[in-house]
């Protein structure tokens, strides 16, 4: 495993580097891969010299869960924003801000939090204070503020705490 | 057969698309602040790249695919740079 | 009217996929007009962005993997570049948005962030 490592410091980003390389050269002749195994692994020494904070994903079934769950959440919350859209006035006067506690601290859990929220129409990310660990929030359909801290919490949070920490 | 079904629907998608376009550019002409119209901007860009992807399928060459992710590069870097700008009033600090 | 000669199946099935796209992106444009303030117009765009852009490419998908008889699957690409790189402009315009309406001090935001909502 540490051996592994000396080499190929992060093997989940030469994956998906080498994975990109394939799909934007549309083949898989052994002569693309030897060039995309070497655009990956540059990369990879690019982002050792980058220094990320450390992170690493636990709970592959977990990593499932979750695109499953926002899989079905976009379509539900796009079905939701537009009947909101094309419903009266009175309906789309309903928007307005929010703040909620998070738990979650990992910034990657956080980076993913962001973009599952806007993935989802009608919940916007406006700011994180990470000193008092409080996100705040656009909701366009904001009625019952308790229904979308429930939601961020139960659906999502809990997962991504389950898998980045 | 196929063909006809099939010509008749990405012309139908053309015309929604271009529909989409029109709203955007409407919004970015009428503001009425400078966020509004980069909103508009930044909604053209995705609808010019879905239209791209579509006249994709028209003639079927791949050829539009990097075309179509160019603009969305480009439509990218171009909000962040403005958005940046409305916060600081530079682009690069 | 040029189009590919895909089998009828397949025709069906990306014409469904393109105009369902093209009718989510188009809903979230009319939104982008439809919409009161600017906070609410925020919202409008990430139709177009998530469903509208995933069920034009799955059309694109299913088109060239047909045409090409095996499976190609490269507007991936489009599809997680698009997904990563939205929330970044949108967050971004939204601060952006915030704080020249606090330095202005009119009423399109609210002075103080609201308190956290507790269960």
């Amino acid at each position: 495993m540490t051996r592994l490592k000396r080499v190929l410091p992060y093997p989940l980003l030469f994956l998906a580097l080498l994975g990109m390389w394939l799909l934007m050269t549309q083949s898989l002749s052994a002569g693309q891969i030897l060039l995309g195994a070497i655009v990956a692994f540059g990369g990879c020494w690019t982002m050792v010299a980058l220094d990320p904070p450390a992170g690493r994903l636990r709970r592959p079934s977990a990593v499932a869960r979750l695109a499953g769950r926002v899989f079905v959440d976009v379509f539900r919350s796009n079905l939701a924003v537009g009947s909101i859209i094309l419903g009266n006035e009175d309906r789309r006067t309903h928007s307005g801000f929010m703040s909620l506690r998070l738990d979650l601290t990992s910034p990657y859990g956080l980076a993913v939090l962001a973009i599952i929220l806007t993935c989802t129409p009608g919940t916007q990310w406006v700011r994180y204070d990470p000193s008092r660990r409080v996100l705040m929030l656009h909701v366009l359909d904001l009625v019952d503020d308790r229904y979308w801290v429930r939601t961020i919490k139960e659906r999502y949070e809990s997962l991504l705490m389950e898998i980045f920490e | 057969m196929s063909v006809a079904i099939l010509g008749w629907s990405i012309t139908l998608a053309q015309v929604l698309l271009t529909l989409a376009m029109a709203c955007a550019v409407l919004r970015f002409m009428r503001g009425p602040r400078a966020q509004d119209r980069i909103i508009g901007l930044d909604t053209f860009y995705v609808n010019a790249m879905l239209l791209l992807v579509t006249l994709g399928i028209r003639s079927g060459a791949t050829l539009y695919f990097e075309a179509a992710l160019v603009i969305g590069l480009l439509g990218f870097v171009g909000t962040v740079a403005l958005a940046k700008f409305l916060m600081r009033g530079e682009v690069i600090e | 009217m040029s189009a590919p000669d895909l089998p009828l199946w397949a025709a069906i099935l990306v014409s469904f996929f393109l105009v369902a796209g093209a009718l989510v992106t188009l809903l979230g444009s009319i939104g982008l007009w439809r919409l009161p303030d600017f906070y609410a117009r925020l919202h409008a765009p990430s139709l177009g962005a998530t469903l509208g852009t995933g069920l034009t490419l799955v059309a694109s998908m299913i088109c060239f993997s047909v045409l090409q008889g095996r499976p190609l699957v490269h507007e991936v690409l489009i599809g997680v570049f698009v997904t990563i790189t939205t929330p970044v402009t949108l967050m971004l315009l939204a601060s952006a948005s915030l704080y020249r309406d606090r330095v202005e001090g009119n009423d399109a935001a609210p002075k103080k962030d609201p308190p956290p909502t507790e269960l």
